[in-house]
């Protein structure tokens, strides 16, 4: 009884969860006025009417070049977020640095920053700096470490692991890149994995710094271009809006499932270990 | 610490170093400075004027900031207990042996990796429209259906469902907790003729509770600084009532382009989230607890 009860309630609260996806995914194969008719998610005449007009856009690019923009983003983002976070928990968890304990209290209180006290004067100097309407502000910050996060994502799991194989190493005569490249990123992987992970979808999510410093309608990640789809078509077209909403989840969709322990590992170092 | 020099140490650090005096201790100090500033986007950095705390003046007269103050505390007010207590409920729930434990938490889950997305902004924006599921639904269990973007308390209700809609990462995090705490305390209170409610009180919620203070810290933050879902959903409306602060900045700074009150703002903003930081910090030593002191090792 008791666990007839337990799976009531799962199963109650996970339909709620997952209706509004089924209904988008859903939506997306339907004619548009079957969409106000019915709240079932199952469309009864499907069409992909929705997908061959919402790819056309209302824009002179179709929706695969949003598609490829965002990845000219998220990926040199997700490369250069993994190194610089990589190479600077290391010296966190493994050198005596001067000021160390500063420098990680810092780190922390970044994390707790609100974004929206950075923004304009970044925008100011990217500005100076000739770089609006360009991808560089997007991620040439990743390079240098700035979102904390991840770099205490490291750390914790760094610190997690005993350093009998690195001495060896040391021993043995490496450096300590050395040490680094061939002990301990292999033996972190799973963080460097789940770093990647939540950086691909929180870039895929970002909506603000694009929104800033992007300009010019051939540049827009799919953020962007689904803010303007709405704009524009919106008081009929919900069949194009949500096919695209769901080719624009798809990319997260496959690597959540794809990689799912990695994510639920990611968000619990921090918390429970730490 | 096995590797010797203190120079490479650094030499590790210094991306990070850079990245924190370029990318945030400057563009920190710049914003305080713009604060007492009157300085429009389109014009030079050059051309910004000192003016001492007029913009602080002039916000303590803004009715718009004053309303924009008061959604933010509600939205956060409203949010972070609601979405807390369920999380940690639903955890209570999943962290029995029962079959497909898996399943479901990939359910709860999946939801609070996609809803950052604009995608999801508007698919809520439809959910939520006139015509939209919701009103349809109410409409087939034979309700009135609720104009839910044109009433102001409405409206909120739409955001926060939004927010709350997303509390599988902190449910995740909650699992994990719960699946950390031995179970040998169990048996041992059940052996003492502990009830259920007597071992979750006394064993679970404590142990729990640096698991529930890292959860609490993280949805604070993420709370003060909402934008996607106003943005998109409501468009701060109607009568601002979904105006969140960080969509006001936002706006006030790239659509007015009064950079010198934007800036005051977002200080204003960032005042009220260390307070709350700094509270939390501060009261966690009365109900944190913690098992053991901090990991063996890493004394710098």
């Amino acid at each position: 009884m008791r666990a007839g009860l337990r799976y009531g309630v799962l199963i109650a609260v996970g339909v709620l969860m997952l209706y509004p996806l089924l209904w988008m995914v859903g939506g997306s194969f339907k004619p548009n006025h079957e969409i106000f008719d019915s709240i079932g998610f199952i469309p009864h005449e499907p069409t992909l009417e929705g997908f061959a007009k919402g790819w056309h856009t209302s824009t002179e690019y179709t929706f695969a070049r949003y598609l490829l923009n965002t990845f000219a983003i998220i990926l040199p983002k997700v490369v250069v977020t993994v190194v610089s976070s990589v190479l600077v928990a290391f010296g966190f968890a493994r050198f005596n640095v001067p000021g160390k304990r500063a420098l990680f209290g810092l780190l922390i209180a970044t994390i707790l920053l609100p974004k929206s006290v950075l923004l304009v004067p970044q925008y100011l100097m990217f500005r100076e700096m000739g770089w609006l309407d360009t991808f560089l502000p997007l991620y040439v910050p990743s390079a240098f470490a700035t979102e904390g996060f991840f770099v205490f994502m490291i750390i914790q799991f760094m610190r997690s692991f005993p350093r009998e194989m690195e001495e060896a190493a040391v021993m043995d005569g490496c450096n300590s890149l050395q040490v680094l490249w061939h002990v301990v990123v292999p033996v972190i992987m799973p963080a460097i994995i789940s770093v990647a992970l939540f950086q691909f979808m929180w870039s895929m999510n970002d909506f603000l710094s694009p929104l800033i410093y992007l300009s010019s309608v051939e540049k827009y990640p799919v953020a962007l271009a689904l803010k303007l789809s709405i704009d524009v078509t919106e008081a009929t077209s919900w069949n194009q809006i949500l096919a695209m909403s769901t080719i624009a989840l798809l990319p997260s969709l496959a690597l959540f499932f794809a990689a799912q322990k990695y994510f639920v590992e990611g968000i619990t170092v921090g918390a429970v270990k730490g | 610490m096995i590797y010797g020099s203190r120079m490479s140490g650094l030499l590790y650090l210094s991306p990070y170093l850079l990245g924190l005096a370029v990318f945030t201790l400057f563009p920190f100090v710049a914003s305080l400075l713009l604060s007492f500033s009157d300085y429009r986007l389109q014009d030079p950095v050059s051309a910004a004027q000192i003016i001492g705390f007029e913009n602080y003046q002039a916000m303590l007269h803004d009715r718009t900031f004053g309303k924009s103050l008061l959604v933010t505390l509600v939205y956060v007010f409203l949010t972070v207990p609601l979405k807390l207590a369920f999380a940690l409920f639903i955890a209570f729930v999943l962290n029995f042996r029962l079959r497909g434990i898996g399943a479901f938490r990939t359910a709860y889950y999946l939801p609070s990796i996609l809803g950052g997305s604009v995608a999801i902004a508007v698919v809520w924006r439809y959910v939520f429209a006139g015509d939209g599921l919701l009103n349809q639904a109410f409409v087939l269990m034979g309700a009135a259906p609720i104009n839910w973007l044109g009433e102001p308390a409405y409206a909120m209700g739409s955001i926060v469902l939004l927010r709350l809609w997303q509390f599988g990462s902190a449910m995740v995090i909650f699992l994990a907790g719960l699946q950390g705490i031995p179970t040998d305390l169990y048996e041992a209170a059940r052996l003492d003729g502990a009830s259920a409610w007597q071992v979750f009180r006394r064993i679970t919620l404590p142990l729990l509770t640096p698991v529930i203070f890292f959860n609490f810290i993280m949805q604070v933050i993420q709370a003060f600084q909402e934008f996607n879902g106003p943005y998109v959903i409501t468009g701060g409306g109607p009568l601002k009532s979904t105006y969140l602060l960080p969509l006001m900045i936002y706006e006030e700074a790239f659509k007015y382009f009064e950079v010198g009150y934007a800036s005051a703002l977002s200080w204003a903003l960032f005042v009220l989230v260390a307070l709350f930081t700094a509270l939390a910090f501060r009261s966690s030593k009365y109900w944190v607890f913690y098992a053991q002191e901090r990991g063996e090792g890493d004394k710098s």
